[in-house]
């Protein structure tokens, strides 16, 4: 009989039991909503990338507007980029230069930097310096023109905001970032060459003739292409977060972060996408 | 006790002017709570319609609900003898050309200096303007708010008087035929106070306008109602003259006017 105490213990009362079945139910309720928020969120980032079309396409195109963002964000991105970009080149040289040498393959440098900056570093590491200094400043005037009743005021002036706010910024970051890669890209190669001469000495043409003997047209079209699609998804999530944001002060900064985050994720998973593409090609 | 008493105005504007707005049977919820429960009001042409109430009794949602920034749950809005709530994006756009919103806050963009701002809604609208016909435009209603001399500034450089005066000059630009003022005078000394309801009755002259002013200020009610709807829990407590609220010896309306 008393072997038999510690089994009769271990069975849970009846109000343990509902205790437990209450925890479960909550769980998979907090789960359930958790989910169904996390999909309502795709579908409205989704919908509202339709809105943008569509509007993308309607007349009376804000052309002024769309000159002015292209600006903000080509223009003055610049020296961030510039800075990047060179520091880029330089550190891949640096690195690169001592395996290299293991195998004797010191010479390969100039086309194995060009390739991968062309391919990789430059497009990546631009669109994500991009989803970090865009998206966050998208994110954040936009949610401060919603606090203030500023779309608001738009929208009830018979103006659509979506075709001022939305598709002059979306259409500015997917044309500047292609262009601001390409320029990183291009400082990237002098920083490899910079890099390259610190334990070595090679004159700069024939540097970059030998960088560029290394790549090929299909090493430059894919990294094009996608650095458009980096720019869309940069300008659209950066416009939807601030679009959406709520109606206090601190969904400004909630808004601007959540930008930067979501875009820099969204980039990283289309560069996979678009890797896995081209090595199929 | 029944809360909701209607003493329709003795005003001549409900007998003899045609009808602008026309709000029956108003909801709105946010989520569980009930803001506007079965409101039924209507806006005379040329008349200024005061929208009193306690912050929170849902005066901003009804106004908002009528230019359709916010979607009623229930009831319809009809404006010019268009119903509202039945229209499209494009035709929702028409009717919103023929009214102004103040803003509480003025919503001006601050990216834009006050001639932009101006500009912004008149260029975009009225596009068979010619450039010394905007110009014109624009510095008739900054004069009509007395200031012209700001037309150059950004409105991080205006006080929140002046913002408000700049918003209100932002939507006489395009000559509307409504106006909805959100909580004018809110925030502003008395004197601004003042001269903000003095501008709001020179519009009503001047540009011939139907106006609702939602508010809580009795000084801006006194000088520019020519009829007043009381709002309290969402529903509308009492309608009539500013006389007959100032002579009420309901408890409520009396807290409020003494």
């Amino acid at each position: 009989m008393k072997k038999l105490i510690p089994i009769i213990q271990l069975k849970p009362s009846v109000e343990q039991a509902k205790n437990r079945a209450i925890k479960v139910t909550e769980k998979t309720f907090d789960i359930s909503n958790k989910a169904s928020g996390f999909f309502q969120e795709v579908a409205n980032m989704f919908l509202f990338a339709a809105q943008t079309f569509k509007a993308t396409f309607s007349r009376d195109f804000e052309f002024k507007e769309f000159l002015r963002q292209c600006y903000q964000i080509g223009n003055k991105s610049l020296p961030l980029i510039s800075v990047t970009g060179i520091i880029i080149g330089l550190v891949l040289a640096i690195q690169s230069r001592p395996t290299l040498m293991n195998f004797g393959a010191v010479t390969m440098l100039p086309g194995m930097v060009a390739v991968s900056l062309i391919r990789e570093m430059g497009p990546v590491i631009t669109a994500l310096i991009c989803a970090g200094k865009i998206g966050s400043g998208m994110g954040a005037e936009l949610g401060s023109m919603k606090v203030t009743e500023q779309i608001d005021a738009m929208e009830v002036s018979s103006t659509n905001p979506m075709r001022f706010l939305v598709v002059t910024r979306v259409l500015a970051a997917t044309l500047m970032i292609p262009l601001l890669v390409l320029y990183a890209d291009a400082l990237g190669l002098i920083g490899s060459w910079a890099g390259a001469n610190i334990k070595g000495d090679v004159t700069f043409i024939l540097y970059c003739r030998q960088a560029l003997s290394h790549v090929h047209f299909m090493d430059f079209l894919p990294a094009v292409i996608k650095t458009f699609v980096f720019g869309a998804i940069i300008g659209l999530v950066g416009c939807y977060k601030g679009y959406n944001a709520g109606r206090g002060t601190e969904s400004v900064g909630k808004a601007a972060n959540s930008a930067v985050v979501l875009a820099s994720l969204l980039v990283i998973m289309v560069d996979l996408v678009a890797v896995q593409i081209t090595d199929m090609l | 006790m029944d809360t909701t008493k209607t003493a329709i105005a003795d005003s001549s504007y409900v007998k003899t002017k045609k009808l602008v707005i026309d709000v029956k049977n108003l909801k709105k919820s946010f989520g569980t709570q009930k803001v506007l429960q079965k409101i039924s009001m209507q806006l005379f042409d040329g008349e200024n319609l005061v929208v009193l109430g306690k912050s929170g009794s849902g005066k901003s949602v009804l106004v908002k609900c009528i230019i359709r920034l916010l979607e009623a749950d229930g009831g319809s809005i009809d404006i010019l003898g268009e119903n509202v709530d039945r229209l499209h994006q494009d035709g929702l756009m028409e009717i919103r050309k023929k009214i102004g919103f103040l803003f509480q806050s003025g919503a001006l963009y601050d990216s834009m200096t006050v001639r932009e701002n101006l500009e912004f809604p008149l260029t975009r609208i009225k596009k068979d303007l010619t450039r010394a016909a905007v110009n014109e435009k624009v510095k008739e209603a900054l004069e009509n708010v007395g200031l012209y001399d700001a037309i150059d500034k950004m409105p991080a450089q205006l006080s929140g008087g002046m913002r408000k005066r700049i918003s209100l000059a932002r939507t006489i630009v395009l000559d509307p035929m409504i106006m909805l003022y959100d909580e004018p005078t809110t925030g502003l000394d008395p004197i601004t106070s003042d001269e903000i309801s003095i501008l709001i009755k020179d519009i009503q002259q001047k540009y011939k306008t139907s106006s609702i002013i939602i508010t809580h200020d009795i000084a801006c009610a006194r000088s520019t109602a020519n009829r007043v709807v009381m709002l309290h829990e969402g529903q509308i407590y009492q309608e009539g003259s500013l006389e007959s609220f100032e002579k009420s010896e309901d408890m409520f309306i009396k807290s409020f006017f003494k």
